[in-house]
């Protein structure tokens, strides 16, 4: 009996993941990890997947995060392994999603000496880690791994990275058991919102005649779409989304305007410049919504609600704040919110909204980017469908022209913007949701960066689809260029390289683009298929969508098409330029 | 601008004090100074920060260093009356003749003598910052060898 209570540093570990039922670990070996891929190997109660690269064993977790809501879980060893996770734990601190990134380390008696594949962590990460913590003694490691899931899953979600010299990983204790419950006096995230703040946000709401939603990803997080929803239909209020919460209202719906900000719809960001009101719930501000801060919303009053203190008036001042879990708030709001009627404001917002709320000029000769989304979103609207996007041109027209009916089906590296995001993401999202379509849509340059995870995709049998709008540029920094920086493409042409004498432009270069997609999936034993011809596009996606299992599918699309509407950084949202 | 006197009640662990530096130098706010010692209780520590700010700095300063966990409660003493400290050593140049003068200086302030060489001598004062601040200017024009200031220490004064 005795025996049984006795258990290593790496036992503890393995059995704290199991008793906070985590399913799977991503992650990579390494000299002071070998004892906890040790105590992983004989686990039954959870999987390890093998990435091709630590960065996109942190993005795989934040997948599953972000599709299930649970906290994802990324392994690596010390020094360079660790250093590889920062990338995706910088990325989860960003978008505030719960992770545990546990380490390799050194033994304590080499901490400090320069040791063979020694860094300093927990210095290095501290920055865009919710918290951190090293272990320094075994007996402190239940406790400690008990926080750390509490800490990455509570209140306004992060990552949490446990540092674990490999003498307490080999070490052990007797009498371990793991803590059923977890008391922090210094961590007590505020869940309820203030009843008198509460009935303040609902005053307010009753005297505005242009009243605006304006919700982010803490809606998400939260899981109050439902309640969101039951507000907007309520008093009739016009709905924005921020990129992270998209899906939180469903885009087809009368009321959704689109997203915001710099490639946000015109509906949007006239509404956000004429509103009175501007209810927010779960959204920070970031500056790629408010354009030149000082024009933000000049008329509106703004009531915030947000589970972070630390977000309220940090970028525009707030009126109302009301501080607590977005779910908890809404709920009590619905109570007192007086319903309000179609006004002259709905009618405005028709307007704005037009007929659609984003467009583009088809063309008939070359495959337009928008229009492989739209038929991605047409293909794939009866199904319950995860989208992940790369980040630049991609990631935005994915963010325009699908629609998302539902939370939790478009994740998207918003805040960090991590190119190389899509597929370790994809490949998350599909195991924490095994039976939905989960399709990452990827630009040329983005998919180059974590494009081993075919291997992983493919060993595993991880049915991810990959679309590759292929325009053979840094898509996003190139229209920069263009329209900033006098059209010189210094170093966004993927064709291009140091040899290059003369650029004579895209359509007129002989050098050939590599790599070839479709034989490259094809080594990684993944089928793929290519369109070059706008008539192509719908039959290529039925044969990579329609097929069991992964599959790669390449679109060469128009190279110089952009992204519009386009608000030039530091400009007021409203004067985005348009396509000519 | 002004000058604000935070404190901080945290846990005593390592790694503590650099979190709360690093949410400084990461947002470019300037740390005046910034002192850190045991409570009551072993297991606390308590940072007394001076800042320079707007109001808005001074408001997310707060905010920020609520959000790490290590810390358990923060203090922005505002315009509240304080009860306030700074420990100061400075060595001046010294010889036979002034000596006598440099001790009566020292007296007016309440500083002592902690140590006497054959050319210098080193005094000790504990004050408010701004009496150490004249202490200084006085001192100098005979000749500062050395100053060290631990930066300020303060608790704030009971309502009764």
């Amino acid at each position: 009996m005795e025996d049984d209570l006795k258990k290593t540093g790496a036992e503890i570990l393995v059995d704290a993941l199991v008793q906070e039922k985590v399913e799977y670990v991503f992650g990579y070996p390494g000299g002071q990890a070998i004892p906890i891929f040790d105590a992983l190997y004989c686990c039954k109660d959870l999987k390890v997947v093998l990435v091709r690269h630590e960065q996109a064993a942190a993005h795989a977790a934040e997948g599953y995060a972000r599709a299930n809501g649970k906290v994802g879980v990324c392994v690596a060893t010390s020094g360079p392994g660790a250093t590889n996770l920062i990338t995706g734990i910088a990325d989860a601190y960003l978008d505030s999603i719960p992770m545990v990134a546990i380490t390799g380390q050194v033994a304590t008696g080499y901490l400090g000496t320069d040791a063979f594949q020694e860094a300093d962590i927990v210095g290095i990460s501290r920055p865009v880690t919710k918290h951190n913590l090293l272990v320094k003694d075994i007996r402190d490691l239940p406790r400690m791994l008990k926080e750390a899931f509490y800490i990455a899953g509570s209140g306004r979600p992060g990552p949490v990275l446990i540092d674990v010299p490999r003498d307490i990983s080999a070490g052990s204790l007797d009498n371990y058991e793991y803590p059923k419950t977890v008391s922090i006096r210094s961590y007590n995230p505020t869940v309820t919102g203030h009843p008198r703040q509460i009935e303040k946000a609902a005053e307010m709401i009753k005297n505005a005649k242009k009243p605006l939603i304006f919700a982010g990803g803490g809606v998400i997080t939260s899981g109050a779409h439902e309640e969101l929803y039951e507000l907007a239909i309520k008093i009739n209020a016009p709905v924005t989304l921020t990129l992270m919460g998209l899906g939180a209202f469903p885009g087809e719906h009368e009321l959704f305007v689109g997203m915001p900000g710099m490639h946000g719809s015109r509906a949007a960001n006239h509404a956000l410049q004429e509103t009175d009101c501007i209810i927010s719930v779960g959204a920070r501000f970031d500056d790629r919504v408010t354009g030149h801060v000082e024009s933000f919303a000049p008329k509106a009053k703004i009531i915030h609600l947000d589970i972070d203190p630390a977000t309220i008036s940090k970028i525009v001042k707030v009126d109302i704040p009301v501080v607590g879990d977005a779910k908890n708030i809404l709920t009590a709001l619905n109570k007192l919110v007086v319903p309000r009627d179609a006004s002259e404001w709905n009618d405005q917002i028709k307007k704005w909204r037009g007929e659609r709320l984003f467009s583009y000029k088809q063309t008939e000769r070359t495959i337009k980017p928008q229009y492989v989304v739209e038929q991605v979103y047409e293909l794939t609207k009866n199904r319950d469908t995860i989208i992940t996007t790369e980040v630049g041109q991609t990631q935005m027209w994915t963010a325009q022209y699908y629609r998302f009916a539902k939370p939790r089906r478009f994740i998207s590296s918003g805040g960090l913007g991590t190119m190389g995001f899509g597929l370790p993401a994809a490949m998350g999202a599909a195991l924490a949701k095994p039976g939905m379509l989960v399709i990452d849509m990827a630009g040329d340059g983005s998919i180059q960066m974590n494009i081993q995870e075919l291997a992983t995709i493919s060993i595993n049998k991880i049915p991810v689809k990959v679309v590759i709008v292929n325009n053979e540029y840094l898509g996003m920094v190139r229209q920069w260029q263009e329209l900033f920086w006098n059209k010189r493409y210094s170093s966004t042409c993927l064709r291009g390289g140091f040899l290059c004498e003369e650029c004579k432009g895209p359509g007129h270069c002989k050098k050939k683009y590599v790599p070839d997609f479709v034989k490259l999936a094809e080594a990684y034993d993944i089928p793929a298929f290519r369109a070059t011809r706008h008539e192509e596009v719908v039959s290529t996606l039925r044969r990579g969508l329609d097929i069991e299992g992964p599959a790669l599918m390449e679109f060469a699309v128009a190279p110089e098409e952009n992204v519009f509407p386009m608000v030039p950084a530091g400009k007021p949202i409203d004067q985005a330029l348009e396509e000519l | 601008m002004s000058i604000r006197t935070i404190s901080v009640l945290v846990e005593n662990h390592s790694g503590t004090l650099s979190r709360i530096a690093g949410l400084f130098s990461s947002r470019g706010y300037n740390i005046n100074s910034l002192t850190v010692g045991e409570t009551e209780d072993p297991s606390v520590s308590r940072m007394t920060i001076v800042v320079g700010g707007d109001d808005a700095v001074i408001e997310q300063v707060v905010k920020q260093l609520n959000r790490i966990i290590d810390v358990i409660k923060v203090i922005d003493f505002g315009d509240d009356p304080l009860i306030e400290r700074e420990l100061i050593l400075v060595r001046v140049d010294s010889s036979k003749s002034n000596r006598h003068e440099i001790v009566e200086l020292a007296g007016i302030f309440g500083a002592t003598v902690a140590h006497v060489g054959v050319t210098s001598m080193t005094l000790e004062l504990s004050s408010t910052c701004d009496k150490a601040d004249n202490f200084i200017n006085l001192i100098k024009p005979y000749g500062i060898k050395e100053l060290i200031r631990t930066g300020k220490v303060a608790m704030a004064q009971p309502k009764k």
